[in-house]
C-alpha cells in the first residue's frame, strides 16, 4: 500500500518537479516568471507533437525543452532586454501558451502514443518500500533526480552559478565585476523555461501519454509557490514537488476507493494544500530562515539613478 | 611619462539635467588624484563614465594615450580601472569568499575552492584584516565591506583605483588608517582617483586636485599651489549661501527620554542594545557615529516604524512605549529620513500632494471624505514661497526634482505642524553646499522656537557646527556626550570606534 | 558597434497614447500568421469579428453584453493595481460572486424585486470581496504573495460552483446537466430593445463612474494612490498600509463579484458550470492596456467584448477553439509591454569595445 502510495507520488510529482527547477533557475537570477503554467501546455503540446511525428520519446523531450526555450525566450526579451514588467509579461506567457496550445493541439486530441516506460534499475529497484517508487521508473523521472543534484552544483560549486545568483541578488555588484547581466539573466531564463517544458512533456508523455487541452490544470501556479517553500534550493524543491504529488495521489486514491465525498471537493485539496504552505513557508522567510533573491523582480537599468 | 589616463570634454545629459559638460582631466601613474566638488557636482556620475556604468553622449577616454569605447564594466575592468562605489557593490547574502571570487577574473567555471581561498586569505593578511571568508556580509561592519571592495579591486591587480567618498563610513582613526594604505599603493605605482569633499582629507593625501562644479571641469591644481581656502572658494564659487546665526540653548527641561533601548532587526540582531538618550527643550543633540551603529533603527523607534523589545521611551516623565500615547506622541514627530527617494515621498504624485501626506484627513484639506483640492493647491503654494522650492509645472510628478527640491518638500511637510521634536537623519546627504545650509538653517531657526533635534549625521564638522551637544553611539549603544564647543575630531573618533567613554548624562 | 539604451527626457504624449493601439494592430497582424497556420485567411476572420460584434444591432448588443462583466471584472483588478497589488483571481471572485447570488434567488424566498436584487447583488459584493479578501489578509498580515493566492483561489471557486451545480444545487428537472433551476422573474435584471442587454451594463458604468470619483476626489483614492506610490512613504507618515491592502483586495474582489450577479440575474437566469469563460483573466489585461483610469477600463472592456463576440463567431465558422483568443491576447500583452520600453528609452547604435 505505502509503495504504490510512494510510487503514485513520484509520478504525479515529477511534472512538478521540472516545473519548479525551471522557475527556480529564473527566479536566482532575478526574474519572476508566471508563464510556468503555460510553457508546461507548450512542452506538453510540443513533445507529443513531436513523438507523435517521428516515434522517438527522446525527440519529444527535446522538441518540449526547445519550444519552451523559444517561448521563454520572448519573456526573457520583455523583461531582460526591455525591461517590461515582469508579472505582465509572465501572465501574458500563460494566456499566450494557453490559446497556442489549444490552436495548434485541436488536430492531436485522441491521438495516441507509447509512453515512457519502467526500467528497473538492477539492484536498488529491490529496495524494501523506497525501491520500486524510486528505481523502477522511467528514464524523465531518473533525469528529474540528476537535474537536481546537477542544479545545485551549478549553483554552489560553479563560477556561472554565483554570478547567476548574484544577478538575483544585486545585478549592479555582477555587473561591476564584468557579469555580462543582461546575456546571463536571459539564458537563466530560456534555459529554466525549457526546463520547465519538459516538466510539460512529462505530463503528455508518461503521466497519460495524450494530449488534453490545458492538461496542466493549475501545476504550473504549484510550482511558482514551491519555489518559496524551496528557499530557491532545487533538493528542497523535489521534498516539495513529492509533497503534493502525495496530495494528488492520496485524492486519486480516495477517489478511486469510492468515498463520498465529492470529487470536486477532494480537487479542490492540491490547491488549498499549496496556500497553506505557501503561507507557511512564507512565515519562515519573514523569520529569516532562508532569503529571497534581493532583486527579484526588478528589471535592471545599468544608468538609473539611484 | 603620458599620462595613464586622460579624459577629455566628456559630457552626460540625464532626463531633464546635464551632469557632465566638457569635464576634461588626467591622471598619471602612481598618483593621488583627488576630485572635488560640492554634492550635484557630477564627481559620481564622471567616475560611472569611467568605468563604463555610464556612456557618456560626447568626449573621449584614453588610455594609454589610446582612445578607448567602453560600453560596460567589463571594457572598463580590463583597462585595469577599478572602483569602489559609494553604494557598495556587494551581496549581502553571499559569503566574504564569493563575494571576492566573483571580481576576480580568468577563474575557471569549476573553480579550485581550495586554491581561492588561500590567495585571498594571503591578501586580507598582508592587510592585517580580520575578516571570515565564509561569514555572509551583511554580518560585517560597514567599514569591513569596504576593505572587501577594495580587495575585489586589489586581486584583480587594477591600474587605477577609484574611492568614491571612503571615508564617510569610517573614523577618523580608520581613514588615516585607509590613507596609509593607499600611500603604499601610490608607492607600487598605482593611480588613484579620490573622491571626497571634506578639504581636510583632500589636503592630507592629494596629490593633485582637479575641481568640479556643476558638472564643469574648472581647474586642476598641484600639490603646493592650492590651500583650503583656495579650493573652498573655487568649489563653492559665488553660489548665495544662506545666513543664520547659531544660538546657545540653555534650557535643562528634558522632553524625551530613552532607558534602555534594545530593538532588533529583520536578522534578528541588536541595532540598538539598551540604548540611552535624554533629549533637552529646545536642544540640538548631534548623533555622532560610523554608520551602521544603530543610528536608523533609532530613528525609526521614535518614528514609530519600529518597536522596541525591552526599554522605555519617556516623554516628560510618563512613559510612552507600549500605549496608544505612543502613537499620538510620534505622530507630533517630525521625521527628516535618510533615504528621501525611497522613503520621504511618493515619487509619481505632484508636489502639492506630497506637501499633505501626513495631514490629509485633516478639516484644511477635506470634507467629510472628500478632498478639498484647493486647500491643497493653496497649502502648497505656500509652502513653495515659503521654502523656495523649485518646481516643474504644476502637477509634475515630485521624482522629477532635483535632490535639495525634494528635500525641501520633505522639511515644508514635516515643519507644517510645529512639531515639538524633529529627528534629522542625514538631512543634508547628497545635497549641494546651498541647500545643505539652508536645512541647517531651518533646523536652527526651529530650535529657535523651542523645537529639539535630533541631529544624525556622518559629516562630524557638520555636527560640529551645529549641535548643543553631540551623544556617541557604537554598536548600538550610546558611548557618551561630549561637549562640541571644547571636544576634538580625534576624542570623538575614538569614541565613535568604542575605545574611550565620554561624559554619562 | 554596440546598441545601448537611454532613457528618454520626458515621453511624448503622443507616443503614449498611441502606444496600445499599436500594439493592438501589431497583435493583429501575428496573429493573422497563426490564423494561417490553422487555415484560416485572416482578412476574412478579422472582416468577421467586425461585422459580427457591430454590424447589427444585435451584434452591438452582445458586444455589450460581453462587455459588462468585463468591466466589473477590470475596474476590480485596476484598483488593486492603483496600489501595486495584483488581484489575479478576478475568475474566482465572478465565480464566488455569481455563487452567492445564486444562493439567494435560489433559497431566499424574498418576493420583492428590488429587495431580491438587493440582496443578490450585496452576497455577490461579499462573496467576492471575501474570496479575495482572503488574499488581503494573508498579504496584510504576513506578506503572503498575493498573486499567487488569488490565482490559486481561481481554481477553487470554480471548483465549487462545480460541486454544487453537479451536487446539491443540481436542478432535478435539467436532465442531469451541470446547473441550477432558473430564477424566478424576481431574481432577473430588466433587458433592453429585445436583445439580452441587461440593466447590469448600465449598473457597470455607473460603477465606473462611482470608482472614479473614489480614487480621484475622496481621501481613501489619496491614500490608495500614495500607498501605491511609494508603500514605504506611506507607512512613514501614518498610514496604515496593511489595512489598506486588506480593504483595496476586499473591495477589488467585491467589484469583481458583482459581475457575477451581473451574469446569473441579467443573462444566465441560472448557475452553471463555466459562468465565466475568463473573463477575470481578460480582466487583467484591461487593468494593464487601461493604466490608472476607470473610464479607460470602459474603453478598452468595449474592444475585449468585440474581440470575445468575434472569437464565438470564429468558432463556429472555422471550429476555432476559444482558447484562441488567449493567445491573441497574450500576445497584446507582450507587444504592450515592448512599447513601454520604446515610449520610454531610445536606442543608440554606439563604438564599443576596448581598443576601438
Amino acid at each position: 500500500m505505502l509503495e504504490i502510495l510512494l510510487d503514485a507520488t513520484v509520478r504525479a510529482g515529477t511534472p512538478i518537479l521540472f516545473a519548479t527547477l525551471g522557475a527556480i533557475i529564473n527566479e536566482r537570477a532575478g526574474i519572476i516568471n508566471l508563464g510556468i503554467e503555460g510553457l508546461m501546455l507548450i512542452g506538453a503540446v510540443a513533445g507529443f507533437a513531436a513523438t507523435h511525428a517521428s516515434g522517438s520519446l527522446l525527440i519529444g523531450v527535446i522538441a518540449a525543452f526547445v519550444l519552451a526555450f523559444l517561448a521563454g525566450s520572448i519573456h526573457a526579451l520583455i523583461t531582460v532586454q526591455l525591461r517590461g514588467n515582469q508579472i505582465v509579461s509572465g501572465l501574458a506567457l500563460t494566456m499566450f501558451g494557453i490559446g497556442m496550445t489549444a490552436l495548434f493541439g485541436k488536430e492531436m486530441v485522441g491521438l495516441t502514443i507509447t509512453g515512457f516506460e519502467r526500467i528497473a534499475i538492477p539492484g536498488l529497484s529491490l529496495l524494501p518500500v523506497i525501491g520500486k517508487p524510486f528505481f523502477n521508473q522511467d528514464l524523465l523521472i531518473y533525469f528529474s533526480f540528476v537535474l537536481v543534484a546537477l542544479i545545485w552544483l551549478f549553483f554552489y560549486r560553479t563560477r556561472w552559478g554565483l554570478a547567476v545568483r548574484t544577478l538575483g541578488e544585486n545585478p549592479a555588484a555582477a555587473d561591476t565585476c564584468g557579469v555580462p547581466v543582461n546575456l546571463y539573466r536571459f539564458l537563466a531564463v530560456t534555459i529554466g523555461s525549457g526546463i520547465v517544458g519538459i516538466g510539460g512533456a512529462y505530463l503528455s508523455l508518461a503521466s497519460t501519454p495524450m494530449w488534453i487541452e490545458n492538461m496542466s490544470g493549475g501545476r504550473g501556479w504549484i510550482a511558482v509557490a514551491l519555489v518559496i517553500f524551496a528557499g530557491w534550493s532545487s533538493p528542497r524543491a523535489m521534498l516539495g514537488a513529492y509533497l503534493f504529488g502525495g496530495i494528488t495521489a492520496m485524492q486519486l486514491r480516495f477517489q478511486a476507493m469510492g468515498t463520498t465525498i465529492s470529487a470536486h471537493i477532494l480537487q479542490m485539496l492540491p490547491y488549498a494544500f499549496t496556500i497553506l504552505v505557501l503561507v507557511i513557508s512564507t512565515m519562515r522567510l519573514a523569520k529569516g530562515a532562508s532569503q529571497q533573491p534581493e532583486s527579484l523582480g526588478q528589471p535592471y537599468d545599468r544608468e538609473d539613478r539611484k | 611619462m603620458p599620462d595613464f589616463l586622460q579624459i577629455e570634454h566628456i559630457r552626460k545629459t540625464f532626463p531633464g539635467v546635464i551632469a557632465l559638460d566638457d569635464v576634461s582631466f588626467s591622471v598619471t601613474g602612481g598618483e593621488i588624484h583627488t576630485l572635488l566638488g560640492e554634492n550635484g557636482a557630477g564627481k559620481s556620475t564622471l567616475m560611472n563614465v569611467l568605468t563604463g556604468l555610464y556612456h557618456p553622449d560626447r568626449g573621449e577616454i584614453r588610455i594609454d594615450g589610446q582612445k578607448v569605447g567602453f560600453t560596460s564594466p567589463r571594457d572598463s575592468l580590463s583597462c585595469g580601472i577599478g572602483m569602489v562605489h559609494q553604494h557598495f557593490m556587494l551581496v549581502p547574502a553571499h559569503s566574504v569568499f564569493e563575494n571576492i571570487l566573483l571580481a576576480l577574473d580568468n577563474v575557471p567555471n569549476l573553480f579550485n575552492r581550495k586554491e581561492y581561498r588561500a590567495r585571498i586569505k594571503q591578501l586580507i593578511d598582508q592587510f592585517g584584516l580580520d575578516l571570515d571568508l565564509d561569514s555572509p556580509v551583511w554580518k560585517l561592519s560597514i567599514g569591513a565591506q569596504q576593505w572587501i571592495e577594495l580587495i575585489k579591486l586589489l586581486m584583480r591587480d587594477c591600474r587605477l583605483l577609484i574611492l568614491d567618498e571612503p571615508t564617510a563610513v569610517l573614523t577618523p582613526q580608520e581613514a588615516d588608517r585607509l590613507f596609509s594604505v593607499l600611500q603604499q599603493l601610490k608607492q607600487q605605482g598605482k593611480s588613484i582617483i579620490f573622491i571626497s569633499h571634506k578639504m581636510r582629507e583632500v589636503m592630507q593625501i592629494s596629490d593633485r586636485v582637479t575641481i568640479l562644479k556643476k558638472g564643469h571641469s574648472i581647474a586642476t591644481l598641484e600639490r603646493g599651489s592650492f590651500d583650503e581656502n583656495r579650493l573652498a572658494s573655487l568649489m563653492i564659487g559665488t553660489d548665495q549661501i544662506p545666513e543664520w546665526q547659531k544660538n546657545l540653548q540653555m534650557s535643562e527641561e528634558i522632553v524625551l527620554e530613552i532607558q534602555g533601548l534594545s530593538v532588533r532587526n529583520d536578522r534578528g540582531l541588536s541595532d540598538l542594545d539598551s540604548f540611552d538618550l535624554k533629549l533637552k527643550k529646545g536642544e540640538i543633540l548631534g548623533i555622532a557615529g560610523v554608520a551602521g551603529n544603530g543610528q536608523k533603527a533609532l530613528a525609526e523607534v521614535l518614528t514609530g516604524l519600529k518597536s522596541a523589545s525591552q526599554g522605555r521611551i519617556m516623554a516628560k516623565d510618563k512613559d510612552i512605549t507600549h500605549s496608544d500615547a505612543k502613537k499620538a506622541y510620534i505622530a507630533g514627530i517630525a521625521h527628516i529620513p535618510e533615504d528621501r527617494k525611497s522613503i520621504g515621498i511618493a515619487p509619481d504624485m505632484s508636489v502639492d500632494e506630497n506637501l499633505i501626506m501626513k495631514s490629509f484627513r485633516n478639516g484644511a484639506f477635506s470634507h467629510w471624505i472628500f478632498q478639498d483640492k484647493k486647500a491643497i493647491r493653496r497649502n502648497a503654494a505656500e509652502k513653495i514661497d515659503q521654502f523656495a522650492i523649485k518646481t516643474g509645472p504644476d502637477g509634475s510628478p515630485v521624482r522629477y526634482l532635483s535632490g535639495g527640491n525634494i528635500q525641501k518638500v520633505i522639511i515644508a511637510r514635516e515643519l507644517s505642524e510645529k512639531p515639538a521634536v524633529l529627528v534629522a537623519l542625514y538631512p543634508t546627504r547628497g545635497l549641494d553646499i546651498g541647500s545643505a545650509e539652508y536645512v541647517h538653517k531651518v533646523i536652527a531657526d526651529g530650535a529657535d522656537r523651542g523645537m529639539s533635534t535630533i541631529l544624525i549625521a556622518e559629516d562630524l564638522d557638520e555636527l560640529l557646527k551645529l549641535s548643543d551637544r553631540i551623544a556617541v553611539m557604537f554598536r548600538g549603544q550610546l558611548v557618551g556626550y561630549v561637549d562640541p564647543r571644547n571636544t576634538t575630531r580625534e576624542e570623538i573618533g575614538l569614541m565613535m570606534s568604542g575605545e574611550k567613554q565620554g561624559v554619562a548624562g | 558597434m554596440k546598441l545601448i539604451t537611454e532613457r528618454r527626457e520626458i515621453s511624448s504624449r503622443l507616443l503614449r497614447f498611441s502606444a496600445p493601439i499599436v500594439s493592438i494592430a501589431i497583435a493583429l497582424f501575428v496573429a493573422g500568421f497563426l490564423l494561417l497556420a490553422s487555415g484560416v485567411n485572416p482578412l476574412e476572420a478579422y472582416r468577421e469579428i467586425i461585422i459580427e460584434s457591430l454590424g447589427s444591432i444585435y451584434g452591438l448588443s452582445e458586444t455589450l453584453v460581453k462587455t459588462t462583466p468585463l468591466i466589473f471584472a477590470g475596474l476590480g483588478v485596476s484598483l488593486a493595481f492603483r496600489m501595486q497589488i495584483w488581484n489575479i483571481g478576478a475568475e474566482g471572485q465572478i465565480y464566488m460572486g455569481a455563487l452567492g447570488a445564486s444562493g439567494v434567488a435560489l433559497f431566499s424566498g424574498i418576493g420583492n424585486h428590488w429587495l431580491m436584487m438587493g440582496a443578490m447583488f450585496g452576497a455577490a459584493f461579499l462573496c467576492g470581496g471575501l474570496w479575495a479578501g482572503v488574499a488581503g489578509f494573508l498579504r496584510a498580515r504576513w506578506k503572503v504573495n498575493e498573486v499567487i493566492v488569488t490565482l490559486l483561489m481561481n481554481y477553487i471557486a470554480i471548483l465549487w460552483v462545480d460541486y454544487l451545480v453537479y451536487g446539491p444545487w443540481k436542478d432535478p428537472k435539467g436532465f442531469n446537466f451541470p446547473l441550477t433551476a432558473q430564477f424566478s422573474d424576481t431574481a432577473r435584471l430588466a433587458e433592453y430593445f429585445n436583445t439580452r442587454l441587461h440593466s447590469g451594463f448600465f449598473l457597470a458604468i455607473f460603477c465606473a463612474l462611482v470608482l472614479y470619483l473614489f480614487m480621484e476626489r475622496t481621501v481613501w483614492g489619496y491614500e490608495i494612490k500614495v500607498i501605491g506610490s511609494n508603500p514605504k512613504a506611506a507607512q512613514y507618515a501614518g498610514m496604515h498600509t496593511g489595512a489598506a491592502i486588506f480593504f483595496v483586495l476586499f473591495l477589488s474582489g467585491a467589484i469583481a463579484g458583482i459581475a457575477g450577479f451581473s451574469e446569473v440575474a441579467g443573462l444566465q437566469h441560472r448557475l452553471q458550470h463555466g459562468i465565466s469563460p475568463g473573463y477575470g483573466y481578460t480582466a487583467i489585461i484591461i487593468a494593464w492596456l487601461a493604466k490608472r483610469s476607470a473610464i479607460g477600463v470602459v474603453i478598452v472592456s468595449f474592444l475585449m467584448g468585440i474581440l470575445l463576440v468575434g472569437g464565438d463567431s470564429l468558432q463556429l465558422l472555422w471550429q476555432l477553439p476559444v482558447a484562441f483568443v488567449y493567445a491573441f491576447q497574450g500576445l497584446i500583452l507582450f507587444f504592450l509591454l515592448a512599447s513601454d520600453f520604446f515610449i520610454q528609452y531610445r536606442v543608440k547604435l554606439v563604438k564599443g569595445g576596448r581598443h576601438a
